[in-house]
């Protein structure tokens, strides 16, 4: 069988799987397996970036898809104007002391000649500077958070559209990505995973405590929909009139418009972005980009900055993994910082890439779509399984109920195994690099 | 009395629960660094492991508890910890039969291995959500206190207070006594030298006559002992919690990889390092500056340099300075 | 991209720390092969005729022959890169040969693999990375005699006999150790087994020429006991001098084979590998 035929057979199957579940489960199930789908496609489209291109180790795509979804409050819920008078000048103050006591810190490591009185004096900018930042910025936080703390309790964002969030995301996601790059780059790839490992749940730690910018465990929601609301359709005297054309009742019709209309939002994105990072793969620079991979040592000598252009690359596959944060943000409408388990959104993304085929970007695609539909699937037919398995089981024991309440957890064990499976029977993966 | 008042303040609560928490993360971290000396890859199932013995432990317990069978003041999960190990040592071997096998065979680089033990770490952190359930389990029983904070007070006639729970002194006692196990069995016996051996220059092991299945057999069992007790002990210190155990992955990290990777001796102080650190972070000053400093000077606030939240952010900058400016580790990360 | 996608890094040469030095450079005979007895002995260890390269790359010997007699030291030299430390690892079953074979003291052992051939009796020592450094000179030595069972003290004084400087130091960790004394250690290590064989791979490399005459007459110590050594040297003229029994290579194939005096006298020898 020919190269672009079995791909197009692999993505007819997946496109087969959706749509078997819109017949036998719902078509609302199989929008939402198709919007998450296309989500989970852009992050493992950005890992692979990271990964197939240039071989990072990157096992802190949770932090870069939470920052993500910061991004779609920041940018789009309504600034709290009272929190803003109250204490909002204070905290961007304080903020603004503490990234000058880092530069500080840094330029005079940088200037000053190695002695005993350069680490003295950048121990002493940096305890000095920190109590100053804090007795600048604490203040301003208490009187924000103080501002009707069950409603808002928080800074807002700026009040814009909410796809303004999404290259916003990217870019957030981008400078946390610059910031870890230039420090953990050029470090062994163990190395490199636990320091992303760390970062993102420092970064999941600041959205869970720092309440005057994203509520913390408070959760933010209602943020503002690129596309209507339900209500706004079923009140719209077109759509009710062209749902009875066809038959379906206006409240459903509603649902599924909606979901339509996030899927073609999405799919447009990552069209876009799965062009760019074909044509990025076939340019000069994918191509130098896996000349280092493959052999970093002649890269070198042949003057190509290894570290610059790693760095580079983990940017740029950081941004589209935060892209994909924002996106996600703005399907669930609200920000859940409890909700962010590196498990699904770290481990299963690398599934995703590593199941479709690493360094292939349309394997990575075909990852993301088959990895989120298994993973949405397999709680179902664990149930269903468990179900089969415990029938002969009384009724009421307590084996029998355990079963059937632990049968949520397969989808972990799933996942591992799928993993390993793929691994160890066909390791470059479904659609392997060429 | 302010100067003894203020030390034992800083006992009670810093310098005790650091203690603790860093013989667990050095544990941990000695299970760690074993593979990455051995194996020679980056074991991200380590902290699934050691939920995997732990569960069994808890399971052990449950039954040892519902026979009536106990220790008296000390918890009765010390006696079902063996169970606990056996089976840990159980799956360990299988995991390393069915999966890691093949590729050792393949001579499979170290990142594929750690991609590899990705997969171990979602199926056994299925398993041990599958049998006991994603929730908190408490399993401590016995007595709670060696001594209490009020017959330390009545004893010594401070204000303040040391209280001693029984969780930390076994965690110390046993820590102790599995380090020293250890450290003789590698220097001592022969088995252990080889270990040693095979870690340090496979090659000339292998020329040597050391039989390299043997080696990477010992090493699973003895990883599945250490990471059981470290598990255990923090669970009878703290909670048992699946999702706790898999994020302990980054702390014991931090403190195998400080240590310098590879090297016992520096898993231990990485541990310790990482542990007082973020208990010291994360702890408020105000009662100890109180003591210490003249009425005019003592702080009204916490005195807390970062909530407790952030503790993952103390390991993480820890590790970064040390990366940065000394990255084999401070103990030179070569050999087990 | 590797042919083996196990082996495919993507560019994290994570080893590079903790395993200083090249990638390993040796394909050996797997375990599992058996010896075979052959009727006509010849030399006491004999590599004949043979041919074979790393991995699937291209040959590296040519039809190649090399053989130490009992009581003897053998000596193979030649210029840089042309096979020499090839040779010895193709003898040690580090190279999987296409043709030719091994045979030690009556029988072949071309099938057996590098561990099954030192328990047969040859002693190893390589080139590079030939000690344990994190370990004391004494558990070096343990580690040699690691396939004994039998009661080691009696050859390790025998060992600390031969090498005074490693009793003093028996308690030092190797890597800590001076390049001579690193050789002494790792030539002591293969003396552990009681080896019937020894093969140095270049025991000089990289040390000063005082402490290289030294090195060369612990060398003939040892062979006064009556352990046959085949030795692969870079530099020729003294190896020669000691050698009962010379081997010039060149690009794989043997150039010259002859006493160390007769090719000490031979005139092309010494225009070509001697310096005139």
């Amino acid at each position: 069988m020919s190269e672009p035929l079995k791909n197009t057979l692999l993505f007819v199957l997946v496109a087969g799987l959706i749509l078997l579940t819109g017949f036998v489960q719902s078509w609302s199930t199989a929008l939402l397996i198709l919007n998450m789908g296309l989500i989970s496609a852009v992050m493992s489209l950005g890992v692979n970036l990271q990964w197939g291109y240039a071989g990072l180790f990157n096992v802190g795509v949770m932090g870069f898809v939470a920052l993500g979804g910061l991004a779609a409050v920041l940018v789009a819920m309504p600034p709290t104007v009272d929190a803003w008078a109250a204490g909002g000048m204070r905290v961007m103050a304080g903020l603004i002391i503490g990234a000058a006591v880092i530069v500080a810190a840094a330029m005079t490591l940088r200037f000053l000649p190695r002695s005993r009185w350069r680490t003295l004096a950048v121990l002493v900018i940096l305890v000095g500077g920190f109590f100053l930042y804090r007795g600048v910025f604490d203040p301003g936080v208490e009187a924000v958070e103080d501002v009707n703390p069950a409603g808002t309790g928080y800074l807002g964002g700026l009040g814009l559209p909410v796809l303004v969030a999404w290259p916003v995301g990217g870019l957030l996601a981008a400078g946390a990505a610059w910031i870890i790059g230039k420090a953990a780059l050029g470090l062994r790839s163990d190395y490199l995973a636990i320091a992303t490992l760390g970062i993102a749940e420092i970064i999941l730690a600041i959205l869970k405590n720092e309440d005057w910018l994203s509520r913390g465990v408070k959760n933010v929601s209602g943020i503002p929909r690129p596309v209507p609301y339900e209500v706004e359709l079923q009140e719209t005297a077109w759509f009710v009139e062209g749902a009875q054309r066809i038959g379906v009742d206006p409240v459903t019709a509603s649902s599924l418009y909606i979901k339509v209309a996030y899927a073609g939002l999405f799919a447009v994105v990552l069209i876009i972005l799965l062009g760019l990072a074909q044509l990025a793969l076939n340019s000069p620079w994918g191509r130098m980009m896996r000349a280092i991979r493959d052999n970093e040592t002649a890269a070198e000598a042949m003057g190509k900055n290894v570290t610059r252009r790693h760095l580079q690359v983990f940017v740029l596959g950081s941004a589209v993994v935060g892209m994909a944060g924002a996106m996600m943000t703005t399907l669930d409408g609200q920000l859940i910082p409890t909700a962010y388990q590196p498990l699904r959104f770290t481990f299963l993304i690398w599934v995703m890439v590593i199941v479709g085929g690493s360094g292939n970007n349309l394997g990575a695609v075909l990852g993301g779509f088959l990895v989120w539909f298994l993973w949405v699937q397999v709680e179902p037919i664990g149930h269903w399984l468990m179900q089969v398995v415990t029938a002969p089981l009384a009724e009421g024991s307590a084996l029998k109920a355990h079963l059937l309440e632990s049968a949520a957890h397969m989808r972990l064990f799933t996942m591992g195994l799928v993993l390993l499976l793929v691994l160890r029977f066909s390791p470059r993966g479904l659609i392997p690099e060429k | 009395m302010d100067l003894l008042n203020a030390i034992v303040a800083l006992s009670n609560f810093v310098l005790v629960p650091a203690i603790a928490y860093g013989s667990q993360l050095a544990l941990g971290a000695l299970g760690v660094t074993l593979i990455y000396g051995i194996l020679r890859f980056s074991n991200f199932a380590h902290g699934d492991t050691m939920a995997f013995g732990t569960m069994v432990t808890i399971l052990v317990t449950w039954w040892f508890q519902a026979a009536g069978i106990g220790l008296g003041p000390l918890p009765t999960a010390l006696l079902a910890l063996p169970a606990g190990i056996a089976a840990c040592m159980l799956l360990l071997l299988a995991t390393d039969r069915v999966v890691y096998r093949f590729y050792r065979a393949q001579r499979a680089k170290p990142v594929i291995l750690v991609i590899v033990s990705i997969g171990v770490m979602f199926i056994l952190n299925g398993l041990v959500r599958f049998i006991i359930g994603p929730g908190e389990q408490r399993f401590a029983d016995g007595e709670r206190f060696i001594i209490t904070a009020r017959d330390f007070k009545e004893m010594t006639g401070l204000a303040e207070g040391l209280a001693l729970k029984t969780t930390q002194g076994i965690t110390l006692v046993t820590a102790i006594i599995v380090v020293a196990l250890l450290f003789w069995f590698l220097n001592r016996t022969r088995t252990g030298k080889s270990m040693r051996a095979y870690s340090d220059n496979e090659d000339l092991a292998l020329l040597s006559g050391i039989n390299p299945d043997r080696v990477v057999m010992v090493t699973w069992l003895i990883v599945a002992a250490l990471a059981t007790v470290a598990g255990v002990l923090y669970g009878l210190d703290k909670s048992f919690k699946p999702f706790t155990y898999f994020q302990l992955l980054l702390p014991v990290f931090a403190s195998a990889i400080v240590g310098g990777l590879g090297n016992p001796v520096g898993a231990i102080a990485g541990g310790f390092i990482i542990a007082f650190s973020e208990v010291m972070i994360t702890y408020a000053w105000k009662k100890v500056l109180g003591y210490l400093l003249p009425e005019s000077l003592a702080p009204d606030s916490l005195v807390q340099l970062l909530s407790t939240d952030y503790k993952f952010a103390v390991s993480f900058v820890i590790l970064l300075i040390v990366l940065l400016f000394r990255p084999t580790g401070l103990f030179r990360g070569k050999a087990v | 991209m590797s042919g083996n996608p196990y082996q495919d890094d993507r560019g994290n040469k994570d080893r590079t720390i903790t395993r200083p030095g090249p990638e390993r450079e040796s394909y050996p005979v797997e375990p599992g092969g058996e010896a075979v007895k052959v009727a006509e002995p010849g030399a006491f260890l004999i590599g004949e005729e043979m041919t074979g390269g790393y991995g699937k790359g291209p040959d590296i010997l040519h039809a190649c022959t090399v053989a130490v007699e009992r009581g003897e030291i053998a000596v193979i030299v030649g210029p840089n890169g042309a096979g020499k430390s090839t040779a010895m690892k193709a003898l040690f079953g580090m190279l999987d040969l296409r043709q030719g074979h091994v045979r030690l003291d009556g029988e072949d052992i071309t099938a057996l693999s590098p561990q099954d051939r030192v328990a047969k009796g040859m002693g190893f020592v390589p080139q590079n990375n030939n000690i344990f450094t994190s370990m004391t000179v004494e558990e070096n030595l343990e580690m040699g005699a690691f396939i004994r069972r039998d009661d080691i003290t009696e050859t390790m004084e025998q060992v600390y006999d031969l090498f005074p400087v490693l009793r003093e130091k028996r308690n030092q960790a190797a890597g800590e150790l001076s390049g001579g004394q690193r050789q002494q250690v790792a030539v002591g290590r293969a003396l552990m087994t009681k080896p019937k064989v020894l093969m140095l791979d270049e025991p000089t490399a990289g040390v000063s020429p005082i402490v290289m005459d030294e090195l060369f007459d612990r060398i003939i110590e040892v062979s006064r006991t009556g352990i046959p050594i085949l030795m692969v040297e870079q530099n020729a003229r003294q190896a020669l001098e000691i050698a009962d029994k010379g081997y010039v290579m060149v690009q794989g194939r043997n150039a010259y084979t002859g006493t160390g005096k007769e090719l000490l006298a031979d005139p092309d020898v010494r225009r070509s590998f001697l310096g005139g």
